[in-house]
Parts: C-alpha cells; sequence; structure tokens
C-alpha cells in the first residue's frame, strides 16, 4: 500500500469540504461540509497511524470522531433555534452582529 | 502499472482502495453539488460508509465500528431530522449556494494543489509494509486509559455539555 494513498485520498475529501464550506448558504449543508472535513482529517491520522503502527492515531480518531458528533449535535440545535426565530436557515441573512 | 505489481504491494488492497476511493470522492462531490438537501445527506452516507471501508483496509477495525456507529447511525439520524425540522418542502431547491460560491473552486484548487504537493514530496515513494494484524483494541484502550486519560474524562464532559446545551438550545419555552 502506497503510504500516499490515504494522505492524498484525505486531501482531496478536505478541498471538497472547503468548497462547501465556501459555496453553500443553508446551515446543514455547510454542517454536512464540516463533517467531510474531519472526516478527511480522520483518514490521515489513520494512514500516519499505518505507518508508524502506533495506538496514538487511532485514540485521536477516535476523539476527533467524539467532538464531531458533539458538535453536530450543538451545530444543528443551533440550526434548530435559528430556524424557529427566523423561518429561514440561509447563512448570508444572519448579519446582526456585522460591525 | 509496474508500479503496482511490484513485491511489496498489495494489488488487491490498491484495487479496493481505489475504487472505494472513487465512490467516495464522487458522493462527496455529490454532497457540495447536489439540489436536494436530502440527497446530498443521503450521498454522505456513503462518504461516511467508504471512510469505514478505507478504516478497515488500514487495520483500523475499532475506529471502523465506532465510524458506522456514530456517524452512520447517529450523525446522519440527527442531519435528516435537521433537514425535515428545517425545511418545508423536500425536493429540489434553487437557493442553496451563495451568489459568490464560485469562489470556491479556486480556493478548494490551491488548497488541493499544495496538500498534493507536500504529500507527494514527502511521502511519494514510500510504501507501507502491511501490518501483521489488525491494531488490537487492548492497545488502543491502553492509550486510553494511561497518556489520554485526561483528555477522555475531558472529551466526556464535552460530551456532558453538548448534550444539555443542544437540549437547553432546541427547547420551546
Amino acid at each position: 500500500m502506497y503510504a500516499a494513498n490515504f494522505l492524498l485520498l484525505g486531501a482531496v475529501l478536505f478541498s471538497i469540504g472547503v468548497f462547501g464550506v465556501i459555496a453553500r448558504r443553508n446551515a446543514v449543508m455547510v454542517l454536512m461540509s464540516i463533517e467531510l472535513i474531519l472526516n478527511a482529517v480522520n483518514i490521515n491520522l489513520i494512514a500516519f497511524a499505518l505507518m508508524n503502527d502506533s495506538a496514538e492515531g487511532h485514540v485521536f480518531a477516535l476523539y476527533v470522531i467524539a467532538v464531531a458528533a458533539a458538535e453536530v449535535g450543538v451545530g444543528l440545535a443551533m440550526v434548530l433555534m435559528i430556524y424557529r426565530n427566523r423561518r429561514s436557515i440561509a447563512l448570508d441573512e444572519l448579519s446582526e452582529m456585522r460591525g | 502499472m509496474s508500479a503496482l505489481l511490484a513485491a511489496e504491494v498489495n494489488v488487491a488492497q490498491n484495487v479496493g482502495f481505489y475504487i472505494i476511493a472513487a465512490l467516495m470522492v464522487y458522493g462527496a462531490l455529490r454532497v457540495v453539488s447536489t439540489r436536494n438537501v436530502v440527497h446530498a445527506a443521503l450521498w454522505l452516507v456513503v462518504v461516511l460508509g467508504g471512510v469505514a471501508a478505507q478504516y478497515i483496509l488500514a487495520a483500523a477495525e475499532f475506529v471502523a465500528v465506532s465510524q458506522v456507529m456514530v456517524y452512520i447511525g447517529a450523525v446522519m439520524v440527527l442531519f435528516l431530522f435537521g433537514i425535515m425540522l428545517t425545511r418545508a418542502t423536500i425536493g429540489a431547491e434553487t437557493d442553496l449556494n451563495n451568489r459568490g460560491w464560485g469562489v470556491g473552486i479556486p480556493v478548494a484548487g490551491l488548497l488541493l494543489a499544495v496538500m498534493v504537493w507536500a504529500v507527494i514530496d514527502e511521502f511519494g515513494s514510500s510504501v507501507i509494509e502491511e501490518p501483521a494484524a489488525p491494531m488490537a483494541t487492548t492497545a488502543i484502550s491502553d492509550v486510553f486509559l494511561r497518556e489520554g486519560l485526561v483528555p477522555f474524562l475531558a472529551l466526556s464532559f464535552v460530551l456532558l455539555a453538548a448534550a444539555i446545551g443542544a437540549i437547553v438550545l432546541a427547547r420551546k419555552d
């Protein structure tokens, strides 16, 4: 197995996720793109763990999975609250904090 | 192709990797390009399942099972509930993208070019030795309960705070 295989797959997924975060207007879609980015990072962590034959990379990947689950829970709760207050989750309409 | 047939490279593993990777990249592109929010969530399931399959190829079975349970089992259900609670229509929509969405293509392209260059420069020719056995779950738990104990406890509090925070935020009062 080439070492670059996993790392390049991670780079491609990361870039697609960054594009999604920039391009999407719907808050739920932006959260999905963030999931793509976190999974790209996890693939890299597992690849490095495989290269060094150590368990630390797996532990880091599990931390990332847990934090991602917490992030999605809180993020979707915030999206629900915004939708209840404004009847819309378009991110470019949330401009109250603009200076 | 001759490089693929070298003795130290497992051909079947590489072919499996490329098939799954192609599916994942196609699914990820659909996630960020489709006009239907529910379809995006279902394509995301394809990507997350592909990630779990790659973990198995990389001898990380415990992480693969965690991925299936947490992401495909829990996070996707959350996403689908979020979509259903925030959208009046289940169908194609026209205003899912920002007006300036085209800016994302050069940004993502530049990022990809830099990362590909860095990876090829550093790991272009290195081959991973095949592991004798998948990573033992006991090894992972040893790290969790020795060096990683304090972050593990902190993570428990993060999850507790996230659960309470989500209830507080989403509650109707």
